[in-house]
Formats: structure tokens, sequence, C-alpha cells
């Protein structure tokens, strides 16, 4: 209750404070229009945005062990994340500069433009298709080798318990992590990948024949469509799947299969919505009714006159629709009906070593263990995110 | 009047810039244009599209639009420089002391909420009046307005009242807190003749009573004239004169408002009466049709002839565009039938062969929507030519270049463009070329000079008549355009509410006696002459104009 109190309190001092911020910049800059104009609120803005950064530099400078010796594991994860972060500004930063001085003149020109955001994105990306790819060149050792240490942890430190042959660790039978982790990139994203692509083959040919035709088609596809998105996405999966485990029996990679086509078709469905709608307000453009007259054929209509008018919304939901069904894959592998092992998989290696996160308090290095593999799904999706943003802020043509 | 005894002008606007951002740069929309507006006084701003007419309009508010940036002059309403105050001061003013209305009242009214309740939102935000005042207000103005029913219509939805009306609750909106300027930014541009003559007169008598100032934004010269007292020449930014109306109609200065001002007179010579045992190219018979249960034509008849132009005339929702429909084949016809060279067409376009839909081309209102925005001109053009023709590679490139000749492009610069790289007449003419690359017999031009500056529309319409006096082209010409029928049509077909009033020669529509419609029709039409609203509504009286006329032919 107190704690309550006093947060109430600090958010009205900070808006006494931003009044006055306000009132001083009025005055010192002989009143020009971005304080003149500024309502109360932004300035209150301003100075909360304020308060945190200071705050967050105070905290950063806290001293990384307790008085008892032990580390304090706030201290070292803020540690971690700030320097990620910073990093991770650096990188973009650069790879930014990098693409505006080599390229064509189009691409210079889409760099010259690019928020950092869009730019840490489309680096992430491309790490992580280059590691998806040459996982078997990359990686140190096969993702099903046992090792003798077990439970190596990360940094490759032998006096808190690491190991130099494994910089990021072992799991708890003795596997390579940073092995394991190159291979996830190609297992979960390489499988998630094509799941997105088939779903989009499906939900938007489908859409746009629905768009294209009408009638009792759209009527008949809607309402499928509408059917299976009545039922939660995740419990409908997972009951798939455990049929589908059944009938794979005792051949794993068929359990793969399934997952891969009851992902897709549970997703073409969103996809379908998509592209139903986008066609629907492209199919009424006079360019589809003067083709239409020409007496052009349903394939043409489609895949010449509709797709090139959508591709920018279906591209921008690709990317969305791509996080989605890797995150679904990782949460199926979690729950254990995904990717089988002896497979490396994100999902399942966070199951494997999720117990290590209780030792956070005492150990953060213990804890980074799950966390590697959950940092790399959030990463990836973040960064797809980051890209998508910028592609709809693109094509929607709003230049402020 | 002399400038003394107008006092302190309410508006002054001293060599404003206004730059537009274009991709990486910013390029001037308005180059150092200067305005004076005394208070009771009506300015007329005329231009063709592009020239700064809206920008600049919106700069006497102080505004500019996203991606705009006014970079230098000044703008003053009465003593409060609008570009240097503060965001509280110019909120005071906007709604309350200036007033704006837009073009297009169906899109700018909020779709949600009631006529009257979005009128009184500015008295009440601005303290001039409670709701209970500002309602009283509102059915009061409606009434100076001349709409329909004014106690009860304002409690509609902006849906349920027509096009014409909406635009005057509009203009009655803006009068809400008797601002001292409203500016008009083509409020008439949307409209039918017919509706149009009314909310002019509207807009002018409240004008007129409440001695507002104005700014009246347009491209119809004859509009301006009946409304301004001044009119403002402007081209791509710079002003080119300025002046009295009268003195401007009757003695224009300036090389370019000359060419505005004699842009109507392109006219085609008679052509001879058709033989009588000739064969129609296209001919509608006792055509019947219906959206579902709504019966949209009743018993359309006409025939065209090779070489000939029939223009079909009528307000919106008159039926023109759905007799077009029915001949294409997009909208089967509940009776009658289709003779294409005295051969039935099938009644729906996909039952058509190939040879049947080449031989009926159509080109549309909206070049913008009728091409392609992700296919080349090339493309667009060699589609219809690999499609019908046959013809590939090289052949295709030179049957295209061909094209782009005829409609007067040279192929090297355009055949590689897309079509947001071109101008909207150029979009048009490739249109058109998109038509004659299917070697037709007969095109449907749908209002196809309506959205085009008059300079530019001209250019199309000889385009067009040069076209059929080569490839002996018929054509169906849609339009509402009385100015654009005298151009370019041999016979006439009045239409309205699906029914076909009169059809005959052009030069007998154009002599009297007429069918009482074709005689509203001819004579909503604005002209020249800035006494010509005054004597007709003297003439006629103000409710023997626009939809109140219209509404007693039956």
């Amino acid at each position: 209750m107190t704690a309550l109190l006093y947060i109430l309190a600090a958010l009205v001092i900070l808006l006494a404070l931003g009044w006055l911020a306000r009132f001083v910049g009025q005055k010192a800059t002989g009143n020009k229009p971005l304080f003149r104009d500024m309502p109360l609120a932004v300035a209150f803005g301003y100075v909360l945005g304020a308060a945190i950064v200071i705050a967050g530099i105070w905290y950063y400078f806290q001293p990384v062990t307790t008085e008892q010796g032990t580390p304090d594991a706030g201290v070292t994860f803020f540690h971690w994340a700030v320097h990620g972060f910073i990093l991770a500004a650096i990188a973009a930063f650069l790879f930014r500069l990098l693409g505006r001085h080599v390229g064509t003149a189009g691409s210079k020109k889409l760099f010259r433009h690019m928020p950092l955001t869009a730019a840490f994105g489309i680096l992430v990306i491309i790490l992580y298709a280059f590691t998806a790819i040459f996982a078997g060149v990359l990686a140190p050792y096969g993702q099903e080798e046992v090792f003798a240490q077990v439970n190596a942890l990360p940094g490759g430190d032998a006096s808190v318990g690491g190991n130099p042959d494994h910089p990021l660790g072992t799991d708890q039978i003795g596997r390579d992590l940073m092995s394991r982790l190159i291979y996830g990139a190609q297992n979960t994203v390489g499988i998630a990948f094509a799941t997105t692509l088939i779903a989009f083959l499906l939900g938007g040919s489908l859409g746009f024949l629905a768009a294209t035709i009408q009638g009792w088609l759209d009527q008949v596809l809607s309402r499928v469509v509408d059917v299976l998105m009545a039922i939660p996405s995740l419990i409908f999966a997972l009951l798939l799947m455990t049929i589908a485990s059944a009938w794979a029996g005792s051949q794993q990679w068929l359990l793969t299969v399934y997952m891969v086509v009851i992902i897709a078709v549970i997703d073409s469905t969103r996809v379908f919505r998509l592209a139903r709608a986008v066609g629907m307000n492209i199919v009424v453009m006079d360019y589809i009714e003067a083709a239409k007259l020409r007496g052009e054929g349903l394939g043409y209509l489609i895949f010449r006159e509709i797709l090139p008018n959508a591709t920018a919304p279906l591209l921008a939901e690709f990317g969305l629709r791509f996080c989605f069904v890797f995150l679904t894959i990782a949460a199926l592998s979690f729950l254990g009906v995904g990717i089988q092992p002896p497979l490396a998989d994100w999902g399942t290696m966070v199951r494997d070593l999720a117990q290590f996160i209780n030792f956070a308090a005492f150990s953060p290095l213990t804890a980074a263990l799950p966390i590697m593999a959950a940092g790399a799904i959030a990463l990836l999706t973040v960064a797809v995110n980051f890209v998508v943003d910028w592609m709809l802020q693109k094509s929607s043509g709003l230049k402020e | 009047m002399t400038d003394s005894d107008k006092g302190q002008p309410l508006v002054e606007i001293r060599d404003l810039r206004i730059e537009g951002r274009s991709d990486e740069d910013w390029n001037p929309i308005i180059k150092g244009v200067d305005l004076t507006l005394h208070k009771g006084e009506v300015l007329g701003l005329i231009g063709e599209s592009g020239a700064g007419k809206s920008t600049l309009g919106l700069a006497a508010m102080g505004f500019a639009r996203d991606g705009v940036r006014i970079s230098g002059g000044s703008v003053m309403f009465d003593g409060i420089d609008l570009l240097a105050a503060s965001a509280e001061t110019k909120r005071k003013l906007v709604g309350k002391r200036i007033a704006y209305v837009a073009q297009s009242a169906a899109a700018s009214f909020n779709p949600a909420h009631k006529l009257i309740d979005q009128h009184a939102e500015a008295p009440i935000n601005h303290g001039t009046a409670t709701k209970a005042e500002a309602e009283q207000d509102g059915m009061e103005l409606y009434r100076r307005l001349r709409l329909p029913n004014p106690d009860e219509i304002g409690f509609r939805y902006p849906h349920q009242v027509s096009g014409g009306q909406l635009q005057r609750a509009m203009t009655a909106m803006a009068m809400s807190c008797r601002p001292d300027l409203i500016i008009f930014d083509e409020p008439t541009t949307a409209l039918d003749v017919t509706t149009q003559i009314e909310v002019l007169a509207a807009i002018r008598d409240v004008v007129e009573q409440f001695g507002t100032a104005a700014i009246y934004i347009t491209h119809d010269l004859a509009v301006v004239a009946q409304m301004a007292d001044r009119i403002k020449v402007l081209l791509r930014g710079e002003e080119v004169e300025e002046n009295e109306t009268r003195e401007m109609l009757s003695n224009p200065k300036e090389e370019y408002t000359r060419s505005l001002w004699a842009v109507r007179s392109f006219e085609r010579p008679e052509k001879p009466p058709v033989p009588t045992d000739a064969t129609p190219v296209v001919s509608v018979q006792n055509v019947t049709a219906a959206y579902g249960k709504v019966q949209v034509l009743h018993d359309v008849s006409f025939d065209i002839h090779a070489g000939r132009t029939v223009a079909v005339v009528g307000e919106s929702g008159s039926g023109k565009s759905t007799t077009a429909r029915v001949i294409t084949g997009l909208l089967p016809p509940k009776a009658g039938q289709v003779e294409l060279d005295g051969q039935i067409l099938p009644p729906d376009y996909r039952k058509r062969s190939k040879e049947q839909l080449r031989q009926v081309q159509m080109i549309y209102q909206m070049a913008d929507t009728a091409l392609n925005p992700r296919k080349t001109i090339g493309e667009i053009i060699g589609r219809p030519v690999q499609f019908y023709m046959g013809l590939t590679g090289r052949k295709k490139r030179d049957r295209v270049a061909d094209l782009l000749d005829q409609i007067e492009l040279p192929a090297e610069t355009y055949l590689d463009r897309l079509p947001s790289e071109l101008s909207g007449g150029q979009k048009q003419r490739i249109g058109i070329a998109r038509a004659l690359a299917a070697e037709p017999k007969f095109i449907i031009c749908d209002e196809v000079t309506s959205a085009l500056d008059q300079l530019v529309a001209e250019g199309i319409l000889r385009l067009l008549a040069r076209l059929q006096d080569e490839l002996n082209l018929a054509y169906m010409f849609i339009t509402h355009d009385l100015a654009t029928v005298k151009a370019i049509a041999d016979e006439v077909v009045v239409m309205k509410d699906g029914e076909v009033m009169e059809q005959g020669s052009k030069a007998q529509m154009f002599t009297p006696p007429h069918h009482p419609y074709t005689d509203l029709l001819l004579s909503s039409v604005p002209e020249m002459d800035p006494d010509w609203l005054t004597n007709l509504l003297a003439e006629r009286g103000r409710d023997n104009i626009g939809d109140a006329a219209s509404d007693k032919i039956d």
C-alpha cells in the first residue's frame, strides 16, 4: 500500500517537474513553437523518460557483487541487457552505414531512409539465415554428440564450472549447447519458414480465388475458415498433434511432416482472410474489369493483375505470420509434441534447461543456459517485427 | 469601392512560399504569392490541378498538409500573424472565425454522427452557444440554405441525405459560428449540374446575408464568374493575374488566362445523316435491367452507327453507366437485347467469343484505377496486342510503338514508365491506346474527360475526334457535361431515372423546343456571364431550379 503511495507521489512530482521544465523552456528559448505548443502530457512524458534513463544509469553503476560476496543477479542481468542493447545499436548503425555506401543506387537509397530498428532487423535476419544455411560448417560439434562433462556453464571459465571446449556450456546429458543453438537455427527456423510458405500458398491462392470468383465458392471457403478459426489455434494444434503422433508411430520424421501440415493449415486461415480482403479491394478496380472484358482467364487475373498489387500487405503479413508459426513450433516443442529429439530445437532446449532458471538469484551464469535458447527465439521475433513495421510504414506512404 | 474605404484587410498574404516533399527533396508548390481579402469580399482562385489552389487556400488558415511546409512569407488574419501564432491561438480562430468547406462533403462528414451533432460541435467547443441554441441555429441555417424539412433533416445521418444536400449542410456547418472567412475548396465539383446550381445559389445567398468573406477555389470559370467579386488566376504556384470579375472576363491580360477562356471553342462539323438502311454497329433494343430487385433501366433503345458519336447525358443515377454495363455484358439485361453489326450478342460477357469481346472496348473515367499501377505502359498496351492479335517479340513492340504514336506520346520515353509517373491526361491517353490496341469497331467512353482539367480535356476530345475520323470508330460517349456534348457528339440521348427522355441529332437537341428535362439540364449549365445565375433565378424563381424542378418532371 505504501509502495503504491510512493509511486503516486513520484508521478505527481514528475508532473510538476514537467510543468516546470516546459515553463523554463518557454522562457529560455523566447517562446519557441516547440515549447510554446507543447501539451503538459508531452512535457510529462519527456520528464518521465528522463527519470527512467537516470534511474537506469544509477542502477548500472551499482556493485555487481553484494556485501556478502555473492553476485547480485539483478545488476548482472541488467549489465548483460545494456551491453547487448549497445552492441546491437552499434552493429545496426555500422550495417546501415555499409548499406548506404555499398550496393546499387536503389539499395543505397533504401538504406538512407531506413530507421535503425529496421537495419537491426535486417542484419539479424541475414545472420540467422546465414547460420541456418551453413550450420553444418559453423557448428564445432554435431547436434547429437554427447560429451563427458554435463551441465557446463557458459563462458568457458573452468574456475566457475565452465569448459573452454564448450564456450556456451553443455546440457544435462553433455551435448554442446553452441552446436545445438546453431543447428536449432536450421531446424526451427527452416521448418517455420517452410510451414509459413505452405500456409501462404494455400491461404493466399484460395483467398484470391474467393475474391475473384465470389458467389458460393467464397461462401463455402469463408465458412470453413470461420469454423477453423473458431477453435483456439494452439489447443487445436495440440489435439491434432496428439492424433498425429499416434499415426506416426515410431517414425519421428513423419511426425515433423504432420506438424508442418497441421500448422500450415491452421495458419492459412488467417492468410486466407487477409488475401480475400486485399483481393476484394483490388477486384473492384477498373483495370480488373478491363481484363475480364478482354476475356482473360482466371490464372492471368489472379497472378498477373491482382498479385502484383497485393505484395506489400502480403509480405508484411508473411513476416508476422512467420513469427507466429515459429513461436507455435517452439511452443509445441516445449510441450513435447513438436520437433522430436535428437534434432536440436530451441523450444525443446528451453524445456530441457528450464529448471536452471531457478538458480537465477544465486548464479546468473546457470540461469543463462535456458535464456540463450529463449533469447534466440525472442531476437528473431523482434527483428522480423522491426522489418515488418518498416515495410508497412513504407507501403502506407506515411512520410513523417 | 476604393481600398481606403474598405479599411484594414481581413486576410493579407505576402510573398508566401510553400514547399512539398517528394521522396528526398523539397519542391516549391507556391512560389511567392500575395493575396489580399477584405471583409465581405469573395475571391475566386482558379487554375489547373497542381496549380496550388488548395494549398494556398489552406495556407490562408495558417495550415499546411502533411509533407508540406510553409517556407517563407507571412499570413496575417485580422492583424494576427498565423504563421507565428501559437497552437492555442489558432485553435481559437479555426472553426470560429475561419471555416473550411471541403470538396467532398460525403468524405468529410463523420458517418457515425448525426448532421446536427456535427454542426453543433464547433459552437459548443468554442463556447459561443449551448447545444440547444446551436441546434436551433442549425435549423435556421438549413432553412436559409433551402434544405428540405429544415427542422428534421439535421437528425439524419450523412448517408441518409443526397450529395447536394450534404454539401449545403456542410456550408451550414461552416457558418455555425458566423465566421469572418470561409474557404470553399471546389464545393460543387463532385455534383451534377442541376444540383450544383442549387448549392451555388445557396452559398451566394448566405455569404451575402452574413457579410462573410470567402475564398472560392475552383477550376470551373463559369462557376467562379457567378460567385466571386475578384478572380485570381494561378499557374504552377505563381500568380498569373488578378482583377475584378467583370474586367477579368471581358478583358483578360495574360496569354494563359486567354487560353483558359477560349478552351470551349472546339466543335466538330456536322456529319451527313446516316442512310436509313445502314446496319448500326451497336443497337440497344428495349433493354430493361436491374441490380437485384431494383430496376435501373426501363425499355432503353438507341442505335450507334459506324464513325458516329452518340452522347448519353443525364445526372448521376440516371442509368448511363448501367447501359454501358449492359452493352459490355457485365450486367445481363432482364429483357431486351444488344446487337453488334446486326448479330445478337450473348447477354453475359463470359459467353461472348474473343472476337465479340475485341469489337467492344471501354475507356474509363478514372485513369488511375483503370491502369494497373504495377505494370509498365508497354505491358499495359502490349497485353491486348498479344492477346487478340497474337503478336509477340519484335512485332508486338512495333505495334505498341505505333499505338503510342497514335496517341501522340513518344514511345521511347514512355514504354518503360509506370502509370504513377504520368500526368492525368497522359494516363487517359494510355487508356485510349489500350482500347485501340484491340482494333475495335466500337468504344464506350465513360466520362473520360470529367476528371481532367479543361485544357487537357480538350486535347483528349480532339484526339478522340481524330481517331474516329481515321479509323471510322463508333463512340458511345457517357457524360454529364453538356459542353463536351457540344464539342464531340453527333447524336444525343438524354436519360433520366433509367429511361430515355429524348434522343436525336445534336442540332435538334440544342434548338428549342426541348423536352422539359432537357431544358432543365441545358439551363443549369453555368455560363461565363457573371449575371447568369442572377438572371436565371429572377427568370425561374428559386423553386424551379435544381432537384426541386427535376422532381416535378415525370
